[in-house]
């Protein structure tokens, strides 16, 4: 029992950590957060496809980089330190997972060297407004026209549709036996007509979710991913799929980096906030569980690395990570004390007065959903229950 | 022994909430967020006419001559409809420091227009290096000829945007984080040398960063002994304090409401998701803890009615356990309304911010958790 890493192994990180440094200048973080996100996003991804390591998941023969568990794990390890978001996850994890497992050879050809290059953004039409946790409840219609489906309905929480050339669904193209049969894998350009997207402004105040409204919308039988009736098995595989990384362990380091910085600068009636003997015990709180949760996760990781499937550790990644993220959230939020409502207008932050306020503000907000969307937490416990203690 | 409210505080309770329900519905009060002031001028009127501006000023100024608790029911209900207008700002912190130090000249002055709702009032008294701490002032008054200079900055001041008159903290004497020397003035936020520079909160608030170079004062607008301000500001929060957990302790109701609302009506699995046991525990939780609240606020509100240095232990733990249990109820009421929850359009997320806020006035459970160690475990 030891967690050293190889030699190879601290030569790789030291190769990442190098790129990183030179590639992630901070005009290319100023850019990201600013209202060109998407071309800012979109160059970035094509920087790490130019260094070969714009997806490490995907198969070798198709692009991928054809590292170990533990390279990709180092890999998410050092992107997230260097505070660096991940790939927008709709095209590069999670459809181009799908269309590798299940797709044609002309989907294949088609669609995996677009979604490498950054050359489409794709978003994801699962939830509806009646379905959500039920996913399997999704009543969006798709109905044989000759070589064609015509689709009817909405999905609802779609991330970035309204910058989305395409979106990959679930809909209903039966309706006769159980609810999770009858469903189907379908791919459709959002140029197509009868597509309407509808924003949703979130409580953080930013516009990123959107109601996605299809009527009559004429998409190619081709475009089915799988065989018609078999997207519930097709979907299932795409969320089994990204186990390690998904409890944000990296990032939840990063951000007690970030509450170490400022509280360090925050003080009260003469004394700094990290000294504070109450602050201290919170921080050491999310710190315990953090470390219990890092090696959680390298469990995992190594029943990965030895070729084995990750076991009962695994379930619980998605849950204590979330709640890891949002307890490091709000801490943040209280560093921020006043400043934490400040709505961003034309005025500077620095004078003002809060130059980590509106961050904290935007990812506290936004956070919340982190224990709904993949998911629930509620519903990640049922699957526990079901699954991992055999509770009927 | 008994928590009853007096006839009186239930006609003002009904008064508050027939207002809430019939003028004050959540378009009404999404257009006057986003209108130019950012409230209503008509709303405050009515607000005069109908006396809540009286509510905790004495009688012989014109007020109704009423206590902590009637000034509690009026939080109360305001909370419930998210009401923006300022009345915390302008009654209880502005209206609330002239009654306390100013003179009978000033209160007669005073208190008449703010019970008139012929003005708008603020309280300065957040510096950028102050965080909870009121004594850690560096605006300092200065005495010159007859009267003061006042120099300096002050953040995040509510109603700041619209307020015709500034209650400000500033320093007379001693160094930055002095508890002596220091001293409140009345300025007229029009007058020369005060800028400000405006900005929205997340609650539906206008504040601003107010700055003050050689802003000259009379002496007439010294409130209370100079150099002496601090005890006088306690007792002022104090009473705020008690205000805003009565707000929050008012959202906290309506939230839970809304959410037991919500999950009998959401089906998911074919059935009203009230009916899993899971959601069930945790909504009696969420219920626990506004009840909770509710008992230690009732607390608050007997002491500081009996003698308000009685409470001070008191208010120290309910500033810990509103901002504990707000932030319980409200995360609570974002997750069970899902995705929902998560969205500008509905409601929930503002009360949530709202909470939020209310959190961080006057101090978060950590500074209040602190201070109640350092009151009751003193050796």
């Amino acid at each position: 029992m030891d967690t050293a890493y190889s030699a190879e192994d601290l030569a790789f990180r030291d190769e990442v950590r190098g790129f990183f440094e030179k590639a992630f200048t901070p005009e290319v973080m100023k850019r990201l957060r600013s209202s060109d996100y998407k071309e800012a996003i979109e160059d970035w991804q094509k920087k790490l496809y130019e260094q070969g390591w714009i997806a490490p998941n995907w198969p070798a023969e198709h692009g991928g980089t054809g590292w170990t568990a533990t390279q990709k794990y180092i890999y998410e390890t050092e992107r997230s330190l260097a505070g660096i978001p991940s790939v927008v996850p709709f095209g590069l994890v999670m459809v181009a997972n799908v269309i590798i497992a299940y797709g044609t050879d002309e989907q294949k050809s088609y669609f995996l060297p677009r979604i490498l290059k950054s050359e489409d953004w794709w978003c994801q039409g699962y939830s509806e407004p009646g379905s959500g946790s039920d996913l399997a409840s999704l009543k969006t219609k798709a109905e044989r026209d000759g070589d064609d489906f015509i689709i009817n309905g909405a999905k609802i929480w779609t991330t970035y549709a309204q910058y989305a050339d395409w979106i990959f669904c679930l809909v209903r193209t039966d309706n006769s036996g159980k609810k999770q049969e009858g469903i189907t894998f379908i791919l459709v350009d959002m140029k197509t007509e009868g597509i309407k997207v509808n924003p949703i402004i979130s409580i953080d105040n930013h516009h990123s979710l959107n109601e996605v409204e299809f009527n009559n919308v004429r998409v190619p039988a081709k475009n089915v991913v799988g065989e018609v009736g078999k997207g519930w098995t097709v979907a299932k595989a795409l969320l089994a799929h990204e186990r390690t990384g998904i409890a944000g362990v990296a990032d939840v380091k990063r951000a007690v980096r970030v509450i170490k910085e400022v509280a360090a600068k925050e003080e009260n009636g003469g004394q700094r906030l990290l000294d504070d003997p109450g602050f201290q015990q919170r921080l050491a709180d999310i710190e315990v569980e953090l470390m219990a949760l890092e090696f959680t996760e390298l469990r995992t990781l190594a029943t990965q690395a030895a070729g084995g499937f990750p076991g009962p550790e695994s379930s619980l990644l998605k849950i204590k990570g979330t709640e890891l993220q949002q307890a490091t959230q709000e801490l943040l939020m209280e560093i921020a004390a006043y400043y934490q409502g400040v709505l961003p207008t034309d005025l500077d932050s620095n004078a003002l007065g809060h130059e980590f306020a509106t961050d904290a503000r935007r990812s506290y907000m936004y956070g919340r959903a982190a224990t709904i969307y993949g998911g629930s937490n509620e519903v990640q416990k049922n699957i526990i229950a079901k699954y991992v203690l055999g509770l009927e | 022994m008994n928590f009853d409210f007096t006839e009186e505080q239930q006609m003002v309770r009904d008064s508050i909430a027939r207002f809430v329900q019939d003028d004050y519905d959540w378009d009404t009060r999404k257009a006057i967020v986003a209108s130019d002031a950012g409230m209503s001028r008509d709303n405050w009127q009515l607000f005069a006419e109908l006396g809540w501006l009286s509510i905790p000023f004495a009688e012989e100024h014109g007020g109704f001559g009423g206590n902590i608790v009637d000034l509690s029911v009026v939080m109360e209900e305001l909370g419930k409809g998210l009401v923006v207008e300022p009345y915390f700002p302008t009654v209880v912190l502005f209206g609330g420091l002239i009654a306390r130090a100013g003179s009978e000249a000033q209160q007669a002055e005073w208190l008449p227009r703010v019970i008139g709702g012929e003005m708008l009032g603020a309280f300065a008294y957040v510096e950028r290096q102050s965080r909870f701490a009121l004594h850690d002032c560096h605006t300092t008054a200065t005495r010159s000829g007859d009267g003061y200079v006042l120099n300096g900055e002050k953040v995040v001041v509510f109603n700041g945007e619209q307020a015709d008159h500034l209650v400000v903290l500033a320093r007379t004497a001693g160094a930055q984080s002095d508890r002596d020397g220091l001293s409140l003035f009345v300025v007229d936020a029009a007058a020369a040398g005060v800028d400000k520079m405006c900005y929205p909160m997340m609650d539906g608030q206008r504040v601003a960063n107010i700055t003050f170079t050689d802003v000259m004062v009379s002496v007439d607008a010294l409130l209370g002994e100079e150099g002496a301000a601090l005890p006088v500001v306690d007792a002022v929060v104090d009473a705020a304090i008690i205000a805003l957990a009565s707000e929050a302790v008012g959202i906290m109701g309506v939230l839970n409401a809304k959410t037991l609302e919500y999950t009998k009506t959401r089906e998911q699995f074919g059935v009203a998701i009230s009916s899993y046991q899971a959601l069930q525990h945790r909504m009696v939780d969420t219920m626990m803890a506004y009840e909770q609240s509710k008992s230690l606020l009732f607390k608050a509100l007997c002491e500081y009615k009996q003698d308000p240095a009685m409470a001070a232990e008191t208010i120290h733990a309910l500033k810990v356990l509103i901002d504990r249990n707000a932030k319980h109820v409200f995360g609570e009421a974002i997750q069970l309304h899902g995705g929902m929850g998560m969205t500008d359009e509905l409601d929930i997320g503002h009360y949530a911010k709202r909470l939020m806020m209310i959190n961080t006035t006057f101090g978060d459970a950590n500074y209040h958790r602190s201070r109640y160690i350092e009151t009751t475990y003193a050796a």
